[in-house]
């Protein structure tokens, strides 16, 4: 099975939006912004096997 | 010279007398001791309880001269009322504590999750019971005191232990000075700052969380039901949670995180209550409602366990075992647990029904339960106070989501405390049907109550020993299920399991054989119950004459059979005495 992934157009629509979001909630609210999102990423992608991997790879090169 | 204080402690509702000290002098020359507990809080009053329903006497060394001060442990699981009915003191609770089931955790004035415990129509018990500690140490020494195997002696304080092979050597200090007492099993029942512990220089192990937390007891008229209110992220307490629980006499605990670098003394200073109680009731909408103090304290967050409850000759049971979160109700209510079972193998150990080796499985199984139950409420800990900035992150953007968003707000709920399963214990029987059976407890749980009849219940029948539970069918109301079987209804035990009983029970094994399922005697049962609705045939999942249960005198599940023979029987109670 071919792993879907985003589009070019659809990444970069991604792009946009998260960095306004990010710019909207301020830099106070921004962090927990950001983890509220990573917790409804998480459910939608109903696979806590697979967040652990996304974890450990956006850990890297930081 | 110990001297504890002789005045009765302040209460708002609580009267508390103050006994005589136990004086040596008084007395004559003693005889080595059996049991010795130190402690008289529920974890040393039930295990001396447990004991003597085995015949086993026991010396109880309470320190002070009245009972518990504060209300402390104040909510009973449905499991602890199990074990308390046992010892006999769960319907005076039950008569004057505050039942209830329902939890409701707040945030930003809405609510966001309503924890709803399970309570069905064969359980006897409601899922929690709230009662100050004080009504249940004076209902616990009252049932010690009618008890001829126990001696409970006030005023002494134990200052020094030296064990030796078999026996152990008590320094106790008293109103008149020290004398010194032997014993065989010494039971450290002395709590969360067990100086028997420390003086061996015993360590727990596990984490301690930073941070504390104010218990304040407050007399107040309230307009709300006995529920558990949970107030997060409140906007006088920024960052922190505030619980709230009814208590009987029109008493209310209120329990609130301190802010950081706040010291226990500060947070104790009458003004600072004031203001933090009276911001919490104006928050609730109950500003300017008078009330009145009643007693206060301050605790922090602890999961830690030894790895042993057993050292030579001393055993050690409740907080002086480990330290649990008060979130989950887990202290006095792990401390029942642990104190019925000691109570039941050691028990065993001085009747010379097993060896001394037996109370390694107390120990073994205990530490396990102590294990699941920090790696559990360790969760709610990690919610309630966050350890680390990560944490309150995690914490407070589930807050934020869960005014909206349903999927996060079972992370609410508290993981109230439960009884361990002993799953693994070598206890299990291995020449059974176990895995066979599709419903009922199994191996290493605890038992399943069915209601026979109104007021009437399964475990009501159970104690004292290991319990055969021995299904028959009744030729009474069902005959037309008889044939279609191929059973035959059973007037008697079969005489080849009668023989495994008798010669178990010639060894001093204390063992109960009840059959269930009529309402005539059967012979070679001490008991029969008549289970016209088939409740307890269903709820075990035993589904022909001859099925049987073997319930350890903690009344866990030790074997259970789809069809017991006697050499299975006679491999597991075996199994029991050679452990």
């Amino acid at each position: 099975m071919v792993k879907p992934e985003l589009n070019i157009a659809a990444l970069e629509n991604v792009y946009d939006s998260l960095a306004s979001a990010i710019d909207q909630a301020g830099p106070d609210k921004a962090e927990i912004f950001l983890v509220k999102l990573a917790l409804l990423n998480a459910n939608a992608l109903a696979d806590d096997a697979l967040f652990a991997n996304h974890v450990q790879t956006a850990l890297q090169d930081l | 010279m110990h001297l504890p204080e002789k005045s009765p402690r302040p209460s708002i509702y609580y009267q508390y007398q103050v006994f005589d000290p136990w004086l040596a002098s008084q007395h004559g020359t003693q005889s080595r001791h059996v049991v010795t507990i130190v402690g008289a809080g529920p974890a040393g009053l039930v295990a001396a309880l447990e004991l003597a329903r085995f015949g086993v006497r026991s010396v109880v060394l309470n320190s002070e001269l009245q009972v518990s001060q504060g209300s402390r442990a104040i909510v009973f699981t449905r499991r602890s009322m199990e074990i308390l009915q046992q010892v006999g003191v769960a319907d005076r609770i039950l008569e004057n504590g505050l039942p209830w089931r329902f939890g409701n955790s707040y945030y930003r004035g809405q609510r966001v999750f309503r924890m709803e415990a399970p309570h069905d129509e064969d359980d006897r018990y409601p899922p929690m019971t709230n009662i100050q500690q004080q009504y249940l140490e004076e209902y616990l020494l009252q049932a010690c005191n009618a008890n001829p195997h126990i001696e409970v002696r006030w005023g002494n304080k134990v200052i020094g232990v030296e064990q030796h092979a078999q026996y152990a050597t008590v320094q106790v200090d008293t109103p008149e000075g020290p004398y010194t007492l032997e014993t065989q099993w010494l039971i450290a029942a002395d709590g969360g700052r067990s100086d028997i512990r420390s003086a061996m220089g015993l360590k727990l192990e596990g984490a301690s969380y930073e941070g504390f937390f104010v218990i304040a007891d407050i007399k107040i008229d309230l307009p709300y039901p006995t529920e558990r209110l949970a107030f997060f992220d409140p906007e006088w307490n920024r960052g922190n949670t505030i619980l709230m629980h009814r208590e009987p006499h029109g008493i209310w605990r209120i329990d609130y995180q301190l802010p950081p670098g706040e010291t226990p003394e500060q947070a104790l200073q009458p003004a600072s209550l004031k203001e933090r109680i009276n911001a919490q009731l104006a928050m609730i909408g109950h500003a300017g409602v008078p009330w009145e103090m009643d007693w206060s304290s301050v605790y922090s967050a602890r999961t830690l366990t030894l790895p042993d409850y057993q050292h030579g000759r001393t055993l050690f049971v409740g907080d002086a075992a480990h330290l649990l979160p008060i979130f989950g109700v887990r202290g006095a209510n792990t401390a029942f647990q642990d104190a019925q079972s000691l109570g039941w193998h050691l028990a065993m150990v001085c009747k010379g029904i097993t060896t001394d080796k037996f109370l390694q499985n107390f120990s073994t199984e205990r530490v396990t339960a102590a294990r699941e139950i920090i790696t559990e409420s360790g969760k709610s800990t990690r919610f309630m106070a966050p350890p680390s900035r990560g944490f309150r992150l995690l914490r407070d953007a589930v807050l934020s989501l869960s005014l909206t968003q349903a999927f996060v707000r079972p992370l609410y709920h508290w993981r109230t405390s439960r009884p361990h399963e002993y799953k693994h214990s070598v206890l299990n029987s291995r020449e059974d049907d176990n895995a066979f059976f599709e419903t009922g407890p199994s191996h290493g749980a605890p038992p399943q109550n069915v209601r026979l009849n109104d007021g009437n219940f399964l475990l009501d029948h159970l104690g004292g020993g290991f319990d055969l539970l021995y299904f028959v069918d009744d030729a009474s109301h069902s005959l037309k299920n008889t044939h279609a079987s191929g059973s035959t209804p059973l007037t008697s035990i079969p005489s080849e399991l009668q023989s495994v009983i008798g010669a178990f029970k010639s060894k001093g094994l204390p063992i109960q054989v009840i059959a269930i399922g009529t309402s005539k005697p059967v012979e070679g049962a001490d008991l029969h119950l008549d289970d016209r609705l088939g409740r307890v045939k269903s709820r075990y999942g035993v589904t022909k004459s001859g099925g049987a249960y073997l319930l350890r005198p903690d009344q866990h599940i030790c074997a259970r059979w789809q069809e017991l023979d006697a050499t299975r029987l006679h491999s597991t109670l075996q199994a029991v005495l050679d452990q």
